[in-house]
């Protein structure tokens, strides 16, 4: 679904991505981890497409298509989600609007007439529900104010609503107390299917206890130099990234 | 010849016209002298430091359109807030047009300057309001000498107008070049509440220029909402100047919508005489090409106890300009004033640029005055964040404009104008999204 290939990226002149190779199938779970700096952000905003990023050689391909060329609106149309770890606040626009128009954008997009509005307040009610989120909630401007938990659970609820083909959670574990962890949790593993893919960015096991990875990815300065499976994160846990580090530059 | 020689020359045939014996004829008289002393204003004045006049005056208008044209409603609907029913005073290359109004005088006066002008029962009314809170300056002056036309609405006491008015006025395009000067006096009596909507719209590319002048008594306790919708065409500027008079607890708020015209200047004048009154202003400005917006505001703080909230907020896209003179001036015995002034401003272009200056003059001790500017870029991390979420970028911008303007279209009292407002809005940043704020 998901290939990405000796993908280098660079910003402002600096590399950061110094060769990625990472296959991702439909319904896996993929978690990414790695020390500070080691480009674990930065490979989930190339992905999605942000512009500062320049990716300097390799490639993305999603279904088999180069996406390099694609705008992050495009990348969202054809599947691309990302849980941002620092969601941006933006007053003035209410949680409820913000993701109707995600959601008509994303439907103009692919030929689609806009939601009908009855259809759209029951799909809101439904997922909201997912993630435990009150209907004032939904009224608030987006992310303005919001604590570290609401913030996190807001962005799940957003991929809730767009049902992303591949899901890439960049730091969802951060700022969340453990109730909040598990809600997030709970409302990622809930949408799950067979037909889509997560991308879990973290530091730490702890998430991973409730999104269970089918294989995990070891990044340090650009490149992915380990891979395992589950167990793989419990032994970064124990021992800490230094002799990965070690071994990557042995 | 010069157009400042040319309005002194045509004084003189005006007079003739409207009638030496005229009870104004005085204050004419005055105040043309005041023109023709001092000219129209240049950057060497510190109130037009960054408005130049130049380009606009460079024109040969007419000053009396000699011809008339007719205008058909459906031709100009969409330039009327046509989906409530509302009183309409409506003048087309400055002469009122009776088929496309709908005044009244059935219990309030919403009708012509010229009658309250002219005839004999509306003397006191003009002898006490008409002139008496316009600043003595050479453009107020210049329409002052040429008053003949434009809207007179008085409300008594006690009276809830039932529906709002709107005031426009056309221009054909049958002059080549076209100076309108309409002058409007509004006398809202104890008690009342009126609402007032106000548009000037050229209906061609020809150039227009519009020195207009509005005069508006709040009496105690009255409650006046004026809206201006600024969305002329390329080629019209207007210098717009409204001078509101208050008295004890009345309650007065002005927004201003300035989208169009190539130049538009902006004087907004609150006298607060009286306690505990409530002055509000709010302006939403979105502009690009190179159009100029000057907002230049005063709230006179005079009397205890009262309030005055000051919101402008500006997009300036390609090589716009803007300004915003915001002056605040707080009497010695106006304690416990209340006053709160923003301005907030989005430069959209690397061109763009916005003078902005907060003015408070406080001589009171017991105050709270606050004011605030800002100059800034649309946040990219926010466009990013909008983006990853399937709105394209040109939609994401303008939902970050709407959401930006968002504080000052919520005080809009008249469901149907804020709609207008968010329409001129997504047609001016070229989208059409379904966002309703």
């Amino acid at each position: 679904m998901l290939k990405i290939k000796n993908l280098h990226a660079s910003v402002e002149d600096k590399a950061i991505l110094r060769g990625i190779n990472l296959e991702i199938n439909p319904g896996e779970v993929h978690a990414i981890m790695g020390p500070n700096g080691s480009g674990k952000s930065t490979l989930a905003s190339v992905i999605a497409g942000k512009e500062e990023y320049e990716v300097t050689d390799g490639e993305i391909l999603l279904f088999d298509e180069d996406i390099d060329e694609l705008g992050p609106d495009e990348r969202a149309h054809k599947g691309v989600f990302l849980s941002f770890q620092y969601p941006v606040e933006i007053p003035g626009v209410s949680v409820t609007n913000f993701i109707k128009t995600a959601i008509n954008e994303t439907r103009k997009a692919k030929g689609l007439e806009d939601m009908p509005a009855n259809e759209m307040l029951k799909l809101i009610r439904e997922k909201a529900e997912l993630l435990e989120i009150d209907r004032k909630f939904l009224s608030r401007s987006l992310n303005e104010g919001f604590s570290g938990g609401e913030k996190k659970r807001n962005e799940i609820f957003q991929m809730a609503m767009l049902e992303p083909k591949v899901a890439i959670l960049d730091e969802t574990d951060s700022g969340l107390d453990i109730d909040a962890l598990r809600i997030v949790a709970n409302g990622v593993n809930k949408l799950k299917t067979k037909d889509n893919a997560v991308i879990v960015i973290t530091h730490y096991q702890r998430l991973l206890d409730y999104i269970v990875p089918d294989f995990v990815h070891v990044i340090h300065e650009g490149r992915i130099v380990k891979s395992g499976g589950k167990e793989l994160a419990l032994e970064l846990e124990e021992k800490g990234y230094d002799w990965i580090k070690e071994k990557a530059n042995a | 010849m010069e157009l400042k020689e040319k309005l002194i020359s045509s004084f003189l045939a005006f007079e003739n016209e409207v009638d030496l014996d005229s009870r104004v004829h005085d204050v004419r008289s005055e105040a043309i002298k005041v023109f023709e002393n001092e000219g129209f204003p240049s950057k060497k004045d510190e109130a037009w430091k960054y408005t130049s006049l130049n380009s606009v005056l460079k024109h040969d208008y007419s000053v009396f359109p000699k011809h008339e044209k007719n205008v058909e409603y459906n031709d100009v609907k969409k330039y009327f807030i046509h989906e409530i029913d509302s009183y309409k005073i409506v003048f087309i290359d400055g002469k009122y047009s009776s088929h496309l109004s709908e005044t009244t005088h059935d219990g309030i006066d919403v009708c012509l300057m010229s009658s309250a002008l002219n005839k004999p029962k509306y003397q006191l009314i003009i002898d006490n309001y008409f002139n008496k809170i316009a600043t003595k300056d050479s453009l107020s002056s210049l329409n002052t000498a040429f008053s003949r036309e434009g809207a007179y609405i008085q409300i008594p006491k006690n009276k809830m107008v039932d529906k709002p008015i709107q005031i426009i006025h056309f221009s054909t395009g049958n002059e080549a070049a076209l100076m309108n000067q309409p002058r409007n006096l509004i006398v809202v009596n104890e008690n009342s509440h009126v609402q007032i909507i106000e548009r000037h719209q050229s209906l061609t590319d020809n150039p227009v220029l519009t020195n207009s002048v509005t005069e508006i008594f709040a009496n105690k306790r009255a409650i006046v909402d004026y809206y201006k919708i600024q969305n002329d065409n390329q080629n019209a500027s207007l210098i717009d100047s409204t001078f509101i008079n208050q008295k004890q607890e009345s309650f007065c708020s002005v927004h201003t919508f300035s989208f169009g015209g190539k130049l538009t200047r902006n004087n907004l004048e609150f006298y607060q005489n009286g306690e505990r009154i409530d002055s509000t202003m709010k302006g939403v400005t979105i502009i690009g090409n190179k159009q100029h917006v000057d907002h230049n505001t005063l709230v006179h703080h005079i009397e205890p106890n009262c309030e005055s909230h000051q919101d402008y907020k500006g997009i300036y896209d390609d090589s716009s300009t803007g300004v915003f003179n915001g002056k605040v001036l707080v009497n010695k015995e106006a304690q416990k004033t209340n006053a709160f002034q923003a301005n907030n401003n989005i430069l959209v272009s690397d061109k763009a640029s916005i003078n902005t200056k907060p003015q408070l003059e406080i001589f009171a001790d017991d105050v709270k005055c606050s004011h605030g500017c800002t100059i800034g870029q649309l946040d990219e991390s926010a466009l990013f964040y909008m983006q990853s979420r399937g709105i394209p970028k040109k939609e994401a911008k303008a939902l970050l404009m709407y959401a930006f303007s968002n504080n000052v279209l919520s005080s809009v009292k008249i469901p149907e104008i804020k709609q207008r407002i968010n329409k001129i809005i997504a047609a001016k940043l070229g989208v059409n999204i379904g966002f309703d704020l």
